[in-house]
């Protein structure tokens, strides 16, 4: 699907009035909507998506989660452009397989951040319009949380929101997790259960107010044991 | 090209895509240790297509990054300062972002610019200061380390990379301090700081480096002060200070201090 300059420059429509000949102008790149979240706790880490999968003022469909398995112990969340995000997802897996076969063993979450990094990087001059966050756990067994921009700038995190909803998110996970602007509290550690609550609750709160965030929650837990996953519902409108 | 020798992809063309570039309107935010701060088009490697003035891809409007980095020279090497926030537009993406980049353990590397491209370039440029140790036996002098970064950058000039880089490091000749940016430009000096907060470090620097011969712990002070005052003012600087200091063995990570709590610190001080 075409997206022409009608539809502003984040995705949002531009305004309906008339203000003179306008050059339609093709571009190779849509906004498509959804959240990502990850969290890294000491010996998990959670990677949770909405599955709304927006255009302009539709919903192309409700059920298109952002989270892909790369590993037993990584998971990729991929927000932005869709079509950038499944050729990226390819390219990773190949890349994966083709790692798994010279090296024979299997990439860890590390490296497939720093090789996301040069993948990314690659395009520098026609970058993937894709935000990705990748979670999974570390040589040791602990959470580990890896944040990108569209060309390869990445740092790793304990906690990290990305997508059209992101800056709701991101000020309420300092506030929870980081312990942010708040004085005399005392640091406790994040345990499974209270991290998957707060993942479930702080989308609640996006769905309230981000349009291009709703329809159902796919969360992605991954512990030593292997990877759970959940779908909680949303809101629909 | 550089690039494509390293991801091992048949050689693109790139000089087509600055033409090309114009027509793609798109929301991107590349995460930036502050590129131009324009909402709507702020493709961060927009700095063509904003210049529509008539005068041609010749002219080039200055756009502020988003930063504060320092470093200067001083008796006993070199005292590295920055900052640690990274803006995407008016959104700060993140308040813990490492702005030094450890090139080896004597070469230091600073960000200011596209995030991307510093840490990219920089990375690449400490492979190549390794091969050159493994090729010569011996290690690369502060000079030839910043002329390879600033020779790699330059093949892509004009195509809207970002970078603002301060090498620095102790090798034969002393401390070494050089500037490089993505435009071609390479300076060796005793004092630079880089970023839209450099101004304001600028004076704090300077008074402080009036009275000669300063001790380590004095110059650390100076360079963590510089740094927090130009985060008082600058809204796209903040997070916390990292302050290293090289020295003839080579660098160390003296502090890093959150600039609320330098804040308390001084104003304490001050009373």
């Amino acid at each position: 699907m075409f997206a022409t300059q009608v539809y502003g420059d984040n995705g949002k429509m531009k305004e309906y009035h008339y203000t003179g000949p306008v050059e339609h102008r093709f571009s190779p790149y849509s906004f498509n909507g959804g959240t990502v979240l990850a969290v890294a706790g000491e010996d998990f880490a959670i990677v949770a998506s909405d599955t709304r999968l927006s255009e302009g003022y539709s919903i192309h469909s409700r059920d298109s989660p952002k989270c892909y398995k790369l590993t037993d112990t990584t998971v990729i969340g991929c927000s932005g452009f869709h079509g950038d995000c499944l050729t990226l997802t390819k390219i990773i897996d190949a890349r994966l397989k083709m790692y798994k076969h010279s090296n024979n063993k299997c990439m860890t979450s590390g490296a497939i951040a720093a090789m996301l990094s040069t993948i990314l990087y690659g395009r520098r001059f026609f970058p993937y319009y894709v935000y990705n966050i990748i979670g999974g756990l570390d040589e040791e067994g602990k959470g580990a949380v890896y944040s990108f921009d569209p060309v390869g700038s990445y740092q790793r995190d304990t906690y990290k929101a990305g997508g059209s909803a992101s800056a709701m998110l991101q000020p309420l996970l300092d506030n929870q997790i980081g312990f942010k602007n708040m004085e005399g509290v005392q640091h406790l550690p994040l345990s499974q259960e209270k991290a998957v609550q707060l993942v479930k609750d702080v989308f609640i709160s996006a769905a309230e107010r981000d349009v291009y965030t709703g329809d159902a929650l796919r969360i992605c837990i991954i512990t030593k044991e292997g990877i759970k996953e959940e779908t909680v519902p949303l809101r629909k409108d | 090209m550089a690039l494509a020798s390293v991801l091992q992809s048949e050689s693109v063309d790139f000089s087509n895509y600055g033409r090309q570039r114009r027509g793609f309107a798109s929301g991107l935010y590349e995460t930036e240790l502050g590129l131009e701060s324009v909402g709507g088009d702020s493709l961060s490697f927009a700095l063509r297509t904003s210049c529509s003035n008539g005068d041609g891809p010749d002219r080039k409007i200055e756009f502020l990054h988003g930063t504060t980095t320092l470093a200067f020279k001083f008796q006993h090497g070199v005292i590295v300062a920055v900052d640690s926030r990274a803006t995407a537009g008016s959104y700060i993406a993140s308040q813990t972002v490492k702005k030094v980049i450890e090139i080896n353990p004597y070469l230091l590397g600073t960000m200011a610019g596209g995030a991307a491209d510093c840490s990219f370039w920089e990375r690449l440029l400490a492979r190549q200061c390794r091969v050159y140790e493994l090729r010569n036996k011996e290690r690369i002098s502060v000079a030839a380390a910043s002329k390879l970064l600033a020779n790699m950058v330059y093949q892509y000039k004009g195509m809207g990379l970002s970078m603002g880089t301060m090498v620095c490091g102790w090798d034969k000749t002393g401390p070494g301090l050089y500037y490089v940016d993505s435009e071609g430009n390479r300076v060796c000096g005793d004092l630079f700081a880089v970023g839209s907060g450099s101004m304001y470090a600028y004076g704090i620097v300077d008074s402080g480096l009036k009275q000669k011969d300063l001790t380590v712990e004095e110059a650390c002070d100076l360079g963590r002060r510089a740094i927090y005052q130009a985060t008082y003012r600058d809204a796209y600087s903040g997070g916390q200070v990292n302050l290293y200091h090289v020295h003839s063995e080579g660098w160390t990570r003296v502090s890093q201090s959150d600039v609320l709590m330098l804040h308390q610190q001084y104003q304490s001080e001050k009373a």
